[in-house]
């Protein structure tokens, strides 16, 4: 891969973290889930723990039977969770109005925390409401675990070759299939405390009843809003927190939490080249320059070494000259003397004797 | 590898024994893990899906191998040319820590043979973890390429390794791109998790936390690996490296102090922003501040302490607390401060047999780097390519 194949991708990267269809918070755009999806309604001063939506989840899911009958209430005397084999639990809790029960599942978020932290889009938003999962491109990497805000997912631990993920579909595949009307449990509630049905008239319903009873409801639609808004939602008698249920996870969406941080993403690629592309250029440059002021200081110094040896070898041939053209003169004063004196002597030998005349001539002659 | 170990030396030295017996009890933990799943190895539940094998061996082991980046950059970028020696070094553990990485990933992810599955079958690029994933193995091609001349330098393919040298500078900027997208996008997993994780560790910064951070931890590495290999394979270093080192320690010291003082701001202003000042006077708050005093603030005067005063030892140690560190910080986003609203008796604490393939594949690395350092031209010039910078 080379570095423009890169920026493409990641480019296309960050396009799609845009424009994707499951994130739609990721492009600052508002999404209130698509018209007419369905959601269901659970109102926890009707319900009273009787664990028959458990058996309606079980039997439909085709799930194992559990290690203590359905009907044996003592199993709400310890809090419970999703497992792989219950998608759906009830757990009773102590409040100031006495016990109350709370339903769990997949809330089936808006714009599900799980989805936009899926690396291979596994999960989805369907239009009917439901969040699906596919199991056939899980690689198991557990990121929708801790992604999910209300600890829904469970994992197959046990399974070495094929381990999935699990939760509530919302009984998706069963009311596609034309098996059932409304999901399992729903449909097994004695007492009315889940209504299934469209969103927004779930909304509706949930209002009318705080208008009509609020001495009997907390003034909330818990899942109206938290999270960017599920398709499950609660009424109850108490605060949620009393219910073990988190009140402080905020409005924003799964999606919203991230698109600031891939927002910056294209950014990163497309700024950091060009200032390390600067900042080599400018260190390369400088070291260039260092280069060069060495290799200008190291030829001025030969320069000077070699002008001023220049001048010391010119003063000593001066010198040398000068000595050698002295000496010639001395020499030549000296032979001068030499034969002044000879001359003299020659000229007192031949005022001496006659004969003599012949010498002093040969030796004016070697001078 | 783990026949290396073994017949490197063909006789029962102390190392031999103990990483023998190390990998043995590896690769019977790997049978273990891919024959039964990861439930019998490990305390992974459903709310607790992450353990060790991603808060130490992906975080630690990818924030820990940032040298590479680090040292290439600062050598061959910020000109710090003198100290070209030290790269080959830190570009090997980089990519042994990135490549032990993805062999640590393959333990902990559920189906490891479907890893290509978010590049080739389905793409979920809303996801961090997609980010993290392309990066990460795009960055272990780019540590590869970097590392091969070494390799080919000692099998002989001259023209392969020239060639490929010649791009050192675009692998350089290309890695330090590579690493700042996925050292934050390891914090940035952690964005979607704020019911989760402690206020006070959970800050829409995190990516920029983990990024600073990871400067500070590539150089403290380097320094502190440096440490190491000189007492194990001081025979194999050239006079060259040699010389450089003490040098490279003040550079590296002064740096990293700059770093942390950095990190140190940027957390307190991430405190600041979220307005959580009430929450140090807590038990969590005197954990954070242990963290953020002995952890951060502490090595970075030391190391400017060090630094000033050319204190070689005091560096070392420095160093060493700076490692120790960021150890703590990923471990306290990852495990510690993670999940902490659970009661105590749904928290994780890890199997043996998870710090058994942890100590397994740490070991793996130690066996490779010296495999290589003492094959490869690593802290010393090929005859053949002295010139050749």
């Amino acid at each position: 891969m080379n570095r423009r194949k890169f920026l493409g991708l990641m480019g296309a990267a960050g396009v799609s973290a845009t424009l994707g269809k499951k994130a739609e918070a990721a492009g600052n755009v508002s999404f209130d889930g698509y018209p007419g999806s369905k959601g269901v309604l659970f109102d926890a001063t009707r319900c009273i723990g009787c664990r028959k939506c458990e058996v309606g989840c079980n039997e439909i899911n085709g799930l194992p039977a559990p290690e203590k009958p359905f009907d044996d209430l003592t199993v709400l005397d310890t809090e419970r969770r999703t497992e792989n084999e219950a998608y759906t639990v009830v757990n009773k809790y102590e409040t100031g109005k006495g016990s109350v029960f709370r339903k769990i599942q997949c809330m089936h978020c808006l714009e599900p925390a799980c989805a936009s932290a899926c690396f291979v889009s596994a999960f989805r938003k369907q239009p009917s409401g439901a969040v699906s999962y596919d199991e056939s491109v899980c690689v198991g990497c557990r990121y929708c675990m801790v992604a999910c805000p209300f600890e829904v997912p469970t994992y197959s631990y046990n399974d070495p070759i094929t381990p999935k993920v699990i939760k509530c579909h919302l009984c998706e595949p069963h009311i596609q299939s034309g098996k059932v009307e409304v999901p399992g449990c729903v449909g097994k509630c004695p007492k009315e405390a889940l209504v299934y049905g469209e969103r927004s008239e779930l909304i509706r319903i949930a209002r009318r009843r705080i208008e009509a009873h609020p001495e009997r409801y907390v003034d909330h639609i818990y899942g109206e809003r938290e999270m960017g808004g599920t398709s499950w939602l609660y009424l109850s008698g108490v605060p949620f927190g009393e219910l073990g249920m988190r009140e402080d996870l905020g409005t924003h969406s799964g999606p919203e939490l991230t698109s600031g941080a891939l927002s910056v993403v294209p950014m990163v690629p497309a700024l950091w080249p060009l200032l390390l592309a600067g900042v080599y250029g400018m260190t390369k440059r400088q070291h260039k320059i260092a280069d060069n002021e060495k290799a200008d200081a190291v030829a001025e110094a030969i320069a000077t070494t070699q002008a001023e040896a220049d001048t010391k070898l010119k003063a000593a041939m001066q010198r040398a000259q000068s000595d050698k053209e002295a000496t010639v003169k001395r020499e030549v004063e000296k032979a001068r003397q030499e034969a002044i004196r000879e001359a003299e002597e020659a000229a007192r030998a031949a005022a001496e004797g006659d004969d003599n005349a012949d010498n002093g001539e040969k030796e004016e002659e070697g001078a | 590898m783990s026949t290396e170990a073994v017949s490197n030396k063909s006789v029962f030295t102390p190392f031999n024994v103990i990483t023998g017996a190390i990998i043995a009890m590896g690769l019977i933990l790997t049978v273990m893990r891919f024959y039964n799943g990861l439930g019998t190895v490990t305390n992974l539940d459903n709310n607790n899906p992450w353990g060790i094998w991603i808060g130490f061996d992906l975080l630690v082991g990818v924030v820990l191998a940032a040298g590479g980046y680090t040292t290439s950059s600062a050598v061959l970028l910020f000109g710090m040319k003198k100290h070209r020696a030290a790269v080959r070094p830190a570009l090997l553990t980089a990519f042994l820590g990135y490549f032990f990485v993805v062999v640590a990933l393959t333990y902990d992810l559920g189906r490891p043979w479907r890893l290509p599955y978010p590049f080739v079958v389905q793409s979920g690029t809303t996801s961090m973890l997609f980010e993290v994933g392309l990066c990460v193995a795009l960055y272990l091609t780019v540590l590869f390429l970097e590392f091969s001349p070494a390799a080919l330098e000692w099998l002989g393919f001259k023209r392969l390794r020239n060639w490929i040298h010649k791009g050192t500078i675009a692998l350089t900027v290309f890695g330090v791109v590579l690493s700042t997208l996925h050292q934050s996008s390891l914090g940035a997993l952690y964005l979607i998790a704020p019911s989760k994780l402690h206020p006070l560790w959970y800050s829409t910064y995190l990516p920029t936390f983990f990024f600073i951070s990871s400067i500070a931890a590539g150089l403290s590495m380097v320094m502190f690996e440096g440490w190491i290999s000189h007492k194990a394979f001081h025979d194999h270093m050239s006079e060259e490296y040699l010389g450089q080192h003490d040098d490279l320690y003040y550079g590296f010291a002064k740096g990293a102090s700059w770093v942390l003082l950095g990190y140190f701001f940027a957390k307190v202003i991430g405190i600041a922003v979220d307005d959580e000042w009430h929450l140090l006077a807590t038990g969590w708050g005197q954990w954070f501040l242990i963290e953020l005093l002995g952890f951060v603030l502490m090595p970075c005067l030391l190391y400017a302490i060090g630094a000033r005063e050319k204190n070689l030892k005091l560096i070392r140690w420095t160093a060493l607390l700076t490692v120790a560190g960021i150890i703590l910080n990923r471990l306290n986003v990852s495990l510690i401060a993670f999940n902490y609203h659970l009661p105590a008796d749904q928290r994780y604490f890890p199997s043996w047999q998870e710090f058994g393939i942890t100590i397994f594949v740490c070991t793996l690395i130690v066996v490779t780097f010296r495999f290589i350092v003492t094959r490869m031209p690593i802290f010393h010039d090929h005859p053949d390519y002295k010139d050749h910078h």
